[in-house]
């Protein structure tokens, strides 16, 4: 892992440096005394992770982690405990380290660190669409892969950052979104009749204007997508 | 009144008399800049800046394993941030003794 430190105090960097010239695979790229050079310095490189002060005069530590995009993990290092419960609202923050930062409670933060680096790229979302396998489609809910039967699915509605997939015998909740899932269901069965809905054709109860019935659930039929809808039908 | 020590520094170094050296001359470099910029603060009643100050001193104090001494500081930090001084004379104490270990090493 390649990570930087910001830390206004010299001192505090120094006892970072050394306690991570002790943990193999990381490397401390840079040290910053302020948030602003670091800024400069993230906009031009990749890093894995964040040794971050909260406690600097000018630009906090919170301030710092508002101003980026896609964050990479942090631990946060401060002499005050007080910002424990503001910290955990933000899902980039891996731990928390109170000052003087000792060897045990560093390791324990490493190892939270390498933790979320393997879950970042498996099951690291509560929920998540992860993979298809024949007729069956894996959705990660609580770290747990769950196998969905996708002829049983009818319908999958978008809502904000989480889909909603309804089966004939169970609903999902999961954190994805439609077109990630448009891409695991087989064209032939399934069609996006709106921005928000993606149906199983087969389950169609029927088709009234502009809205197909299927099930108990009315889904809107956008103008661009009724002539798909009409082709896949079997029209006497 | 508790002294100071290396107990820290010697396990944060595992050893690496390179770096504890560093360390402690890091120290001799920024605690007679921030303990400066602390008196000029509390001198003009600047509180909400000095209570900044504190809070970095604190940490060389727990640095240096003066436990007593870290709990007053933070204490202090909040009267500060509360616009009193009550535990400056203690604080201001605190300052001296590490100024005098410091001065030994």
């Amino acid at each position: 892992m390649n990570c930087i430190i910001i830390d206004d105090e010299a001192t505090a960097r120094a006892i970072i440096a050394q306690l991570c010239s002790n943990v193999d695979h990381l490397n401390v790229l840079e040290e910053f005394p302020n948030a602003i050079q670091a800024i400069k310095y993230l906009n031009q490189n990749e890093i894995d992770l964040i040794f971050l002060d909260i406690h600097m005069p000018d630009f906090t530590g919170f301030d710092f982690i508002e101003t980026l995009k896609n964050p990479p993990k942090i631990i946060l290092t401060t002499s005050d405990s007080n910002f424990a419960i503001q910290a955990f609202e933000y899902d980039c923050i891996v731990d928390y380290l109170v000052k003087p930062i000792t060897l045990e409670r560093f390791q324990k933060a490493i190892k939270k660190a390498n933790a979320k680096t393997v879950t970042a790229t498996g099951l690291d979302s509560s929920e998540k669409v992860e993979t298809t396998s024949g007729n069956d489609l894996y959705v990660n809910i609580d770290r747990r892969l769950i196998k969905i039967d996708i002829p049983s699915i009818y319908l999958v509605e978008a809502k904000g950052d989480y889909i909603h997939v309804k089966t004939e015998s169970q609903n999902y909740t999961v954190h994805s979104t439609l077109k990630k899932i448009e891409e695991k269901l087989p064209n032939d069965l399934f069609l996006k009749v709106h921005r928000s809905f993606i149906i199983n054709v087969n389950k169609i109860i029927d088709i009234e204007d502009n809205s197909v019935l299927i099930k108990k659930d009315v889904i809107p039929v956008s103008r661009s997508n009724r002539p798909e809808l009409m082709k896949r039908l079997n029209l006497l | 009144m508790e002294q100071p020590n290396l107990s820290y520094i010697h396990s944060m170094s595992g050893g690496d008399k390179s770096f504890e050296q560093k360390l402690i001359d890091i120290i001799k470099g920024e605690f007679p800049e921030e303990k400066k910029i602390y008196y000029e603060n509390i001198t003009a009643k600047n509180y909400k800046l000095a209570a900044e100050n504190v809070h970095k001193l604190k940490h060389k104090i727990s640095i240096l394993g003066l436990e007593k001494s870290y709990e007053t500081a933070v204490t202090f930090e909040n009267n500060l941030l509360e616009d009193r001084t009550t535990l400056q004379d203690e604080f201001e104490s605190i300052l001296i003794i590490i100024t005098n270990y410091l001065q030994q090493l």
